[in-house]
């Protein structure tokens, strides 16, 4: 957070803004703040932070989140496993990462503040409900000492808010059980936090009234009150000495939105269905943190989606390859688990050459791992788990917004080529959320996608395996006359289709399949480097690291060292020109989400000593551990440190 | 100008594909049958596909001249059901085995009958696995002798009607595979029921299990061995039918018609439409107790999985409108930026 000036008027005047105090608090501008809400699983901090985000995103900041909750859905109350977290940057500027450290922490109870404090800044500020932190509270986080009398506290900017009271004593007036006011503590906190970043309340206040709609209204009215409370609890208070303004970040002109990486995924799927005449057959087996794609996207029945919630991971993507097989636009989505079990059938629709979207969201693994973390472990999963020789193209989001685009161009492949694309995400990306610029649906070119009605064997049966120049085969669909064939996982003879055990037949087939996979990187366009051309260092990221990794370079840059990026979204094939880049420069680091899947890749395929960055635990990179990183591997680096010394 | 329909014959569905069962396999009579059977239900080859899994029995779609798909080990049914819920307009067969659809595939099989789509599943049962060479498969009797069990089986085999009847499949029916007009009339009466048919079929494997069910093939054992189920008529059996089955209590029995102490009418009758606990007992019937049901069992209406699906789409299109993308994409809180 930096201080940009700090001046003394009332918060944007709002029609339905509280009303300001007799005596306005000066507001200081700022850059930028992170700000980490926590609590009880059920204290409903997700939903604090989704307010809070989009919010800030009407505010017109440029946003990055990162929600960060147990995989238990209710762990038990007021313990340290059962912490949740919602953490957003909004800036005014662009930002591609949540933040690595907090200026302000919001913690509802004790367990919440120990197990969050340690990211929190020195001199930070620290709002608590000092109404959780009985004897009983603590005794549930294991403490024996209120961390709130510690020395330490003296470091922060702690403030006590008796949130459970002030709620209470709020929403008296509407006769709500103690259970339903205590409830409405987490829009006082809201409202606290609101006043503090002078957010305008009135997108939150349409949220509140459309979900307590339908006889609820008095729970509604309980929860606006709880907000405007929180609001002028924050105005009237003597210990937070002023309120925040972060203006809007000059972002490209457009139209934007807020959107969620599940969601910009499922809408992507509509898109591509849309740009390629299809209708979208959907098959999937809950499982995180995937399963909110499939929430999304049953939602557009009328879009002619079809949703099949199959009976396990197998059928849903052999239900999948049925669907194709006719014609269909088929998904499946899973995560490292559930890709496991899907590969035989992976395998399958690569030998039947059918186009198929395998979109796989990352979690911590391996087995169930870390169902709500996130890491980039899969990779070499996607690339290789399949038996015999059994290529598949692989794509990867870098960003919340990026799931809309990839899933398209993944789409695109799969029918230009006519084979399965893996589409990889993570759970940082799948969760996390960012500005959108909504696009021109009626700019967006088609995907031409053609279903053959004549044979094209004039000397007799229709060949279901005869090739393009890109070696893809015809798209016949059951109900056309004349082009009855048949497909299945057994090798066949190029051209007919036929069963074939030809020894060189096998050699020829698997070197078609394999080549017909290389040609992908025809279809798309070459690796972009950001920074300078050539030198010492290339960063080469991939998936969901690309906030931190580019947020990384460009401080690093403007410290005057010498690194560039690249960031692949196409990881099988790679660029065609990727090799080249990486003989630009005198060394590679691969920071990554696991123990150096893409670095293993990279070494191998062109022979590159190429350096990794690996972490697993369950976190993204924070951005200063990876400028050390950097620092630490640059000469330039030293140089500008030695020059600056000397002088 | 002649409008009247091309009558297919039984050649229109054959493909130019050699056969590879071994020669004196029940599969062959199977095959037969259906190819005499796809003329007479009136769909083109074009609009009919083969799903199987693997097996022999799952190199069926091979033989047949329509659309088909050799999947993999017992997946049959799901890729059936993505492709049934997406084209509806398909007449859709699953091949399958006792393997492929008990026990690999089991978790599939259970589900696409309780779901009710409407496709056909043929289980070619053999109580053995032929392709893998000999080895005891989920129908295999207790103490059969195989290539994986020398001192016997000890595994309490699946009985595929009663688990048919568990997952409250809407159609199910046994045949034989030798007893050719009856299972032909058996494929044609799975091909009119609208909803999952699911029939099994006692087929013999001359090579790794012959004469497993010899008892219900053999003229001159199969019509005390078997007993045929005729909707609305009473259960006689024995070949001078002077044998029954009768309910007694929550039990049934087999009771003798030849003293004129027990008449016709204190018979079963049995009921295509009958509740499942009812259908269950008759699952239940095997030698050398009674004789064992050959027949449809069950025969019932109920929603198919398409038509709800379907329903709903066609639900949310007239509530809401065909769905528009920009609309979409521009719902709920945005905000400009610049010009």
């Amino acid at each position: 957070m930096s201080t940009e000036a700090t001046k003394s008027s009332a918060t944007q005047p709002s029609a339905t803004q509280p009303s300001a105090s007799a005596t306005p608090k000066s507001v200081k501008t700022v850059s930028g703040i992170t700000v980490r809400l926590c609590g009880d699983s059920g204290d409903g901090m997700q939903l604090l932070g989704t307010q809070l985000t989009n919010t800030s995103a009407l505010a017109g900041n440029d946003i990055a989140t990162f929600p960060d909750f147990p995989a238990e859905i209710r762990a038990p109350k007021g313990t340290r496993a059962g912490v949740s977290g919602f953490q957003v940057q909004f800036a005014s500027h662009e930002v591609h990462t949540p933040g690595d450290s907090l200026d302000a922490l919001v913690a509802m109870n004790p367990a919440a503040l120990v197990t969050n404090l340690a990211d929190l800044v020195k001199g930070g500020l620290l709002i608590v409900n000092e109404d959780s932190f009985e004897d009983k509270d603590l005794k549930l986080a294991k403490l024996k000492v209120n961390p709130l009398d510690e020395p330490a506290m003296e470091n922060y900017r702690l403030v006590k808010v008796s949130m459970t009271k002030l709620t209470k004593g709020a929403v008296a007036e509407f006769g709500l059980s103690v259970k339903e006011a205590d409830r409405c503590k987490n829009f006082f906190a809201m409202g606290l936090v609101y006043w503090l970043y002078g957010r305008n309340i009135d997108s939150t206040l349409r949220f509140i009234h459309g979900k307590f709609a339908d006889g609820k209204s008095v729970l509604a009215n309980a929860n606006e009150k709880a907000l405007r409370a929180g609001w002028a609890y924050g105005e009237t208070i003597e210990a937070l000495g002023h309120s925040y303004n972060v203006e809007a970040a000059e972002l490209k002109s457009g139209t934007y939105r807020n959107i969620i990486g599940n969601q910009a995924m499922a809408w992507g799927l509509l898109a591509a269905a849309q740009r390629s005449g299809k209708e979208i057959f959907y098959a999937s087996y809950p499982i995180t943190p995937a399963s909110d794609i499939l929430h999304e996207l049953c939602k557009y029945k009328n879009f002619g989606v079809c949703t099949f919630q199959a009976e396990d991971e197998i059928a849903a993507v052999c239900s999948a390859i049925g669907a194709s097989y006719g014609g269909q636009m088929a998904v499946t989505t899973s995560s490292g688990p559930g890709i496991a079990l899907k590969t035989e059938a992976m395998g399958l629709a690569m030998m039947l050459e059918l186009p198929l979207l395998v979109i796989d969201v990352q979690r911590g693994g391996p087995s169930t791992g870390l169902p709500t973390k996130t890491e980039q472990s899969d990779l070499l999963q996607v690339m290789f788990g399949r038996n015999g020789e059994a290529p598949l193209p692989v794509l990867a989001a870098q960003s919340p917004g990026d799931c809309f685009e990839i899933v398209q161009e993944a789409w695109m492949l799969a029918t230009q080529l006519m084979l399965p694309v893996v589409v990889l995400s993570d759970g940082y990306i799948a969760n996390g959320s960012e500005p959108w610029a909504i696009p021109d649906v009626s700019k967006m070119p088609p995907i031409v996608v053609t279903h053959p009605t004549e044979n094209n064997n004039p000397d007799g049966a229709y060949m279901p395996y005869k090739r393009n120049e890109l070696l893809a085969r015809p798209w016949a669909i059951p109900g056309t006359e004349g082009l009855m064939h048949r497909v299945g996982g057994l090798e066949k003879e190029d051209g007919s289709g036929n069963i074939s055990y030809d020894p060189d037949n096998h050699q020829k087939m698997v070197n078609i399949r394999a080549q017909k996979v290389a040609n992908a990187a025809k279809l798309l366009p070459p690796q972009q480097v950001i920074g300078p051309q050539s030198g010492e260092l290339l960063v080469l990221s991939w998936g969901g690291t690309y906030g931190a990794c580019l947020t990384a370079v460009q401080q690093a840059q403007k410290e005057g060292i010498s690194v560039a990026l690249a960031h692949i979204r196409y990881l099988n094939p790679f660029p065609s020109n990727l090799g080249e880049i990486l003989s630009r420069y005198e060394k590679v680091l691969i920071p990554e989400l696991n123990m150096g899947q893409l670095r293993m890749l990279i070494r191998s395929r062109y022979l590159v000593d190429a350096v990794g960055y690996n972490k697993v635990k369950g976190k993204p990179f924070a951005v200063s551990e990876l400028v050390e990183k950097i620092t630490e591997m640059t000469k330039s680096a030293n140089h500008k440190t030695a020059q600056s010394l000397a002088s | 100008m002649s409008t009247a329909l091309p009558v297919l014959k039984a050649e229109d569905f054959t493909s130019d594909q050699d056969i590879r069962w071994c020669p004196g396999c029940g599969d062959y009579s199977i095959l037969a049958q259906m190819k005499k059977v796809l003329p007479e239900i009136g769909v083109p080859p074009e609009k009919t596909v083969f799903i199987s899994g693997i097996g022999c029995s799952s190199r069926f779609p091979y033989y047949v001249n329509t659309y088909g798909v050799h999947s993999i080990h017992g997946r049959a049914p799901a890729v059936a059901t993505g492709l049934r819920l997406t084209r509806p307009d398909l007449s859709v067969w699953v091949i399958t085995g006792d393997g492929d659809s008990l026990s690999i595939g089991g978790n599939h099989f259970i589900h696409l009958l309780r779901r009710n789509v409407d496709l056909n599943i043929v289980l070619f049962n053999n109580r053995i696995y032929g392709l893998t060479k000999g080895q005891y498969s989920p129908t295999s009797v207790e103490g059969q002798i195989t290539k994986s069990t020398p001192m016997g089986v000890v595994d309490h085999p699946l009985n595929p009607i009663s688990v048919a009847v568990g997952a409250e499949a809407s159609f199910i029916a046994r045949s034989v595979d030798s007893n050719v007009k009856h299972l032909a009339y058996t494929l044609k009466r799975a091909a009119a029921h609208k909803g999952t048919s699911f029939v099994e079929v006692y087929q013999n494997c001359n090579v790794f299990n012959d004469g497993a069910f010899a008892y219900a093939q053999d003229k001159a054992t199969r019509d005390d061995a078997t007993i045929e189920l005729e909707h609305g008529k009473p259960m006689i059996f024995g070949k001078d039918r002077d044998r029954g089955i009768r309910l007694n209590g929550l039990s049934l029995e087999v009771v003798d018609l030849s003293q004129g102490k027990v008449k016709e009418d204190d018979l079963l009758f049995h009921d295509e439409k009958a509740s499942s606990t009812l259908v269950y007992m008759l699952s239940r019937m095997r030698r050398p107790d009674f004789p064992e049901p050959i027949g449809v069992f069950r025969d019932v209406l109920s929603e198919t999985y398409e038509d709800a699906v379907h329903g709903q789409i066609q639900e949310a299109v007239q509530q809401r409108g065909k769905g528009n993308l920009q609309k979409l994409f521009s719902s709920g809180d945005t905000w400009k930026v610049g010009a």
